[in-house]
């Protein structure tokens, strides 16, 4: 047989957290929950989670809302520059 | 027993390679329908049209989405074809390797053209060996018949479990592209019989997920993964042998393995030549032969993996030897010379000329070989281009 460049371990096992410059921050108070931020995510480190208190009004806290993974997100900024809101911020990350 | 239905035919190259995959029982094609490309997926285009071709094809952008397609298509476990030429195959070259790196047995047809500028679409073989370095078989055949039964034998030969690397399988421009010649078309139970069904293990598998070429490191095992291809590429010389022998019995053919050889036994003066140059090669040594001269043909069928081994054994005997090539490598001599040269070195000691011609599709004529033989006879070693004219 001959080696074949497969592997059955899973990348959620390699957080790539470490390459991220600037970190994403939503402000839920703004937010709509229009998801678009989800879809365009190169890395899909945007889940998606149900209803969230701390939204813009009543009829939005009910729906689902979008929530960043930061152990894969790479912090390329691409869902901060299309939020049609401008409610995603984008800043440096500070080793404390 | 089974009934036999072979029938002879007359076909172009191009034809007949569209005869071999279907017969290879291709279930999946892609190619970009422009120029460089030929007729061959447009006859297999034809054949799945008229419900003569159980395969999908599928039209793409460009060259390199062709093989990208491929590739995933024989990675689900289905065998897969695809067909280019020239400037096409240049645009495939990061998925050459791509395909072999991740053991894809996938044949491919190449018509050898020549690589502008300026602009030129006859034969010429530097454009394939421009790929030598991406880990694929490659053959080089000299008669249509030998280029669709090259299609057969090579899915066999790249889906051996030894071998599992993908195959070029290369006709000249024009020469067997587009010209016409007796072809006989095999019979598909016996063909059957030769070739299974291919099973690929690490095959796509919804409910056994795998990452396929995803991430290594220096310390992972690429380095091994890379290793284990050269080693599979050295295996696969004795399957060819054997699998070109058990086609040969099958079906009454006399295919050389890697190299195929012409009144070699008692020669004392040797031509190497490559593709459809061989066969003027060939008329050449009879006419030569009969004025007394002892001179024989090598005709390399393979030039990956390299015959090394046929090679030191042809030449053991010889006096003096001119490779005949038809590309060439700016700043060193052709290709097949360095490597007939580096088989050589520190263990036959004898003088080899590099002769580089028909480049551009210029015509090898019987008058270019016997100047190529005359040098070879006067025993001188050097780099010589045949047929070229002074131009200012
Ligand atoms: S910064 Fe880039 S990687 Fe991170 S969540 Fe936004 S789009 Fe995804
Ligand atoms: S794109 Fe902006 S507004 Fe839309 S869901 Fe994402 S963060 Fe909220």
């Amino acid at each position: 047989m001959v080696l074949v460049p497969v592997s059955t371990v899973s990348t959620r096992n390699h957080p790539t957290d470490s390459w991220r410059i600037q970190r994403p921050t939503i402000q839920y108070d703004k937010c709509i929950r229009c998801m678009i931020c989800w879809k365009y995510c190169p890395d899909n480190a945007i889940e998606i989670e149900n209803g969230d208190e701390s939204a813009p009004n009543e009829r939005i806290a009910k729906m689902e809302y979008p929530v960043i993974n930061y152990s894969f997100c790479k912090g390329c900024g691409i869902c901060a520059n299309e939020c049609p809101e401008k409610c995603i911020d984008m800043e440096f990350e500070v080793i404390e | 027993m089974k009934s036999v239905t072979e029938f002879k035919t007359i076909m172009t190259g191009n034809d007949a390679v569209a005869y071999g995959a279907k017969l290879a029982r291709v279930k999946f094609i892609s190619a970009y329908p422009i120029t460089p490309q030929t007729t061959i997926v447009e006859k297999l285009a034809s054949m799945i049209a008229n419900d003569e071709l159980d395969a999908k094809y599928v039209e793409v952008e460009s060259e390199h989405s062709a093989l990208a397609a491929v590739f995933a298509s024989e990675l689900t476990g289905v065998r897969s074809y695809t067909a280019t030429s020239s400037h096409g195959l240049l645009y495939m070259h990061e998925m050459l390797h791509w395909v072999s790196g991740q053991r894809l047995p996938i044949v491919m047809s190449v018509v050898n053209r020549a690589i502008g500028p300026p602009w030129n679409i006859w034969a010429d073989q530097s454009d394939t060996i421009n790929q030598r370095d991406t880990g694929w078989m490659q053959v080089y055949s000299e008669s249509n018949q030998e280029a669709m039964d090259t299609i057969i034998m090579g899915y066999k030969i790249a889906e051996n479990s030894e071998v599992m690397l993908p195959l070029m399988s290369m006709e000249d421009a024009f020469i067997l592209s587009h010209t016409s010649e007796p072809v006989t078309l095999r019979d598909q139970d016996l063909i059957n019989d030769y070739l299974p069904d291919l099973d690929l293990k690490f095959r796509i598998d919804i409910g056994n997920p795998m990452g396929y070429g995803s991430y290594d490191t220096p310390d992972g095992t690429f380095m091994e993964l890379k290793k284990d291809m050269v080693d599979s590429m050295n295996k696969a010389v004795r399957v060819i042998k054997d699998e070109t022998e058990k086609f040969n019995q099958m079906f009454d053919t006399n295919y050389g393995g890697l190299v195929e050889r012409y009144r070699m036994d008692d020669a004392d003066y040797a031509l190497i030549a490559m593709g459809t140059v061989a066969s003027t090669a060939r008329f050449v040594v009879d006419k030569l032969r009969e004025k007394g001269l002892n001179i024989g043909l090598i005709r390399i069928r393979y030039f990956r993996p390299f015959p090394y081994d046929d090679i030191l054994e042809d030449l053991k005997n010889i006096k003096a030897a001119g490779v005949i090539d038809r590309s060439v490598s700016f700043g060193y001599a052709g290709a097949t010379y360095s490597e007939i040269v580096s088989a050589l070195y520190g263990k036959i000691n004898i003088p080899v000329s590099s002769f580089i011609v028909g480049i551009g599709g210029r015509d090898v004529r019987v008058e270019d070989i016997e100047k190529i033989a005359d040098t070879v006879r006067n025993e001188s070693s050097g780099v010589y281009w045949i047929n070229v004219k002074k131009v200012i």
